[in-house]
């Protein structure tokens, strides 16, 4: 797959080449670090309370700060992937540079794969925003590297996950913006979905909430690593790689 | 080198191509013309695989585009309309990226980027940002990414449009010079660039092929007449137009005469002889015998342009007399 990594590092640098990359990360870098504020501020209030009144109950970092702070970072990806994607196929289509790539020696696959590692790298830069805040956690406190390992792990699967639709989303449209509010759409849809069906016990809410990608979060942000959650990520993404492949398929019988 | 055979595209509405068949040799020039919407462009975009058709075959070095597109597409370099240029990488490496993707490996790859900007005459914009180059520029940058991989057959798709007349130059001699080794067909409105670098023009109109043949035996195929233009100086309103134009039609041979300009009493003609007949001798003793002054008379050629008129026009009437037989029938 050589050809995937070649096209994966052009998407890199188009990326850092235009202001996208800079906007997300510098928009997540900014919420995240508010989240951590006030996480952090209200850790020090309580546990100063606590130790006035003479409690002895440990004050736990990791169940306070890191865990409701990386479920907020999930939340915050879940908006911010759509400006990464939008640009990805839609863009290519309506400059023409399609051509290019299409009547190259090279597999559908190979384009897909590596725009869509594209995708997933630059979002891996802007997870490492998080990461100056998580590092301050460590210097200060003595938080378990596990369950933040774990979760970090989720936020990489559930995020390569929204990137594969988001990838598929924008194989569909010439107009990058109707791609990025397509998959904003989405995005929300699921969000909303898993608040729902979180106090829902009927059969099709079961269903949703299963297949709501954002569900399959909670475990990893409970520390806990549970080999169905990550089976159906992988699986997901897969599916919706396959079904960019043959959304390009189709959009030669189209075009 | 080239073989297609029924090729039909039809889009949700439009049949763009319509059963065409044609045959390039290898080491060929060919033009591709027609009016706009007439289908260079889809026919194109099958060849390089960018397009499936809706049914017949189009097969390129011995491969089948349908069955072994990545084959098809390792021999063929594609210009298309567009230049396919990401605007915000800089031109060489854009081009090192197109090199890579079309399958020069990493050790060759600086030195086939040299030779090409060489070739097309980007040095001089080598290290810019491709979105800020000119029109002319990017046309260039996207003839490099075409020839990069040194593929058998080149596709372009009005390689000339938006270049100066320098350039135009320098592009014909470029693809001169690329011919022998390569098969080229490129598509162009501007006639004269097929009678400069094209040994064979293949002409579509609406999707349907109208002509296939040689320049030479195209523009000999209609020069069976001559045309002769002709103009007589006038004072005071003497000669008269009309008078003039009666007198040339009664030369024997002529077929037709047209007035074309009458200014500053300078009458100006046309005339066209009948088939195989000389009649410049014939005009000039008329003129002089009538007493008028012969300012001029010179041979005019017929253009590659007036048969690419002729044959579209032909295919439209003939198809508009198809059309409107049923109803001459009623009637
Ligand atoms: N994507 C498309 N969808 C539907 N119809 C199309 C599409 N592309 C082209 N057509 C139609 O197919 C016909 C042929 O178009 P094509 O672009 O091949 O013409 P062309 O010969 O390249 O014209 P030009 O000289 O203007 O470039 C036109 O009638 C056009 O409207
Ligand atoms: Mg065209």
């Amino acid at each position: 797959m050589k050809s995937a990594l070649l096209i994966c590092r052009k998407e890199l640098n188009s990326y850092f080449a235009s202001p996208i990359a800079y906007a997300v990360m510098a928009l997540f870098a900014l919420i995240f670090g508010f989240g951590f504020y006030t996480a952090s501020r209200d850790f020090v209030r309580f546990s100063l309370q606590s130790q006035m009144m003479g409690q002895q109950q440990p004050m736990n970092v990791n169940e306070q700060i890191v865990r409701p702070l990386l479920g907020f970072a999930s939340t915050i990806a879940l908006f911010l992937i759509p400006m990464i994607t939008m640009r990805l196929v839609a863009e290519e289509k309506r400059t023409g540079t399609i051509e290019l790539l299409l009547t190259s020696p090279v597999k559908d696959s190979g384009i897909i794969l590596g725009k869509w590692l594209g995708a997933v790298l630059l979002y891996l830069c802007v997870l490492g925003m998080s990461m100056i805040n998580i590092a301050l956690l460590f210097a200060w406190g003595k938080p378990d590297l596990k369950p933040v390992l774990i979760a970090y792990l989720g936020l990489i699967l559930q995020g390569g996950c929204l990137l594969a639709i988001g990838t598929f989303i924008s194989t569909t449209t010439k107009n990058q913006i109707v791609a990025g509010g397509v998959t904003f759409f989405v995005c929300l849809l699921l969000w909303l979905l898993s608040w729902f069906t979180a106090f829902d016990s009927t059969a099709t809410a079961q269903v949703v909430n299963y297949l709501s990608i954002v569900t399959h979060f909670e475990n990893f942000g409970k520390g806990v690593l549970d080999l169905k959650d990550v089976v159906f990520y992988l699986s997901m993404i897969f599916f919706a790689l396959f079904l960019t492949l043959r959304s390009m398929e189709s959009l030669r019988w189209r075009a | 080198m080239i073989k297609v055979e029924g090729l039909t595209k039809r889009y949700a509405r439009t049949v763009a191509v319509d059963n065409i068949s044609f045959e390039v040799e290898k080491g060929q020039i060919v033009g591709f013309l027609g009016p706009n919407g007439a289908g260079k462009t889809t026919t194109m975009r099958v060849l390089t695989c960018f397009l499936p058709p809706t049914s017949g075959t189009a097969n390129v070095a011995g491969f089948d585009v349908q069955d072994h597109p990545l084959e098809v597409k390792r021999r063929i370099g594609y210009l298309p309309e567009t230049p396919p240029l990401y605007p915000e990488m800089e031109v060489r490496e854009y081009l090192r990226f197109a090199g890579r993707l079309k399958g020069i490996s990493a050790a060759d790859i600086s030195r086939r980027v040299d030779e090409v900007v060489d070739r097309c005459a980007v040095g001089d914009v080598r290290d810019r940002l491709i979105g800020k180059l000119s029109k002319g520029y990017r046309q260039r940058v996207g003839l490099a990414q075409a020839i990069i991989h040194n593929p058998d057959v080149l596709i372009l798709d009005e390689p000339t449009s938006g270049l100066d007349p320098k350039q135009i130059i320098e592009i014909r001699e470029l693809l001169k010079a690329l011919a022998g080794e390569h098969t080229i067909i490129l598509s162009t409105h501007i006639l004269s660039e097929v009678e400069h670098s094209c040994e064979r023009v293949i002409i579509i109109n609406a999707g349907k092929l109208v002509a296939i043949d040689s320049v030479a035996n195209l523009t000999n195929r209609l020069r069976g007449s001559e045309a002769v233009a002709v103009e007589v100086e006038a004072a005071d309103g003497r000669p008269n137009p009309t008078e003039v134009q009666q007198r040339l039609e009664q030369v024997s041979g002529v077929s037709r005469v047209l007035m074309k300009d009458s200014k500053n009493g300078r009458l100006t003609f046309e005339i066209e002889s009948l088939q195989g007949r000389h009649i410049r001798a014939e005009v000039a003793r008329t003129v002089v015998n009538s007493g008028w002054n012969l300012s001029e008379l010179r041979a005019v050629g017929i253009s590659l342009e007036d048969i690419f008129l002729q044959l579209t026009a032909a295919e439209r009437t003939g198809a508009s007399a198809k059309d409107t037989e049923p109803e001459g029938a009623k009637k």
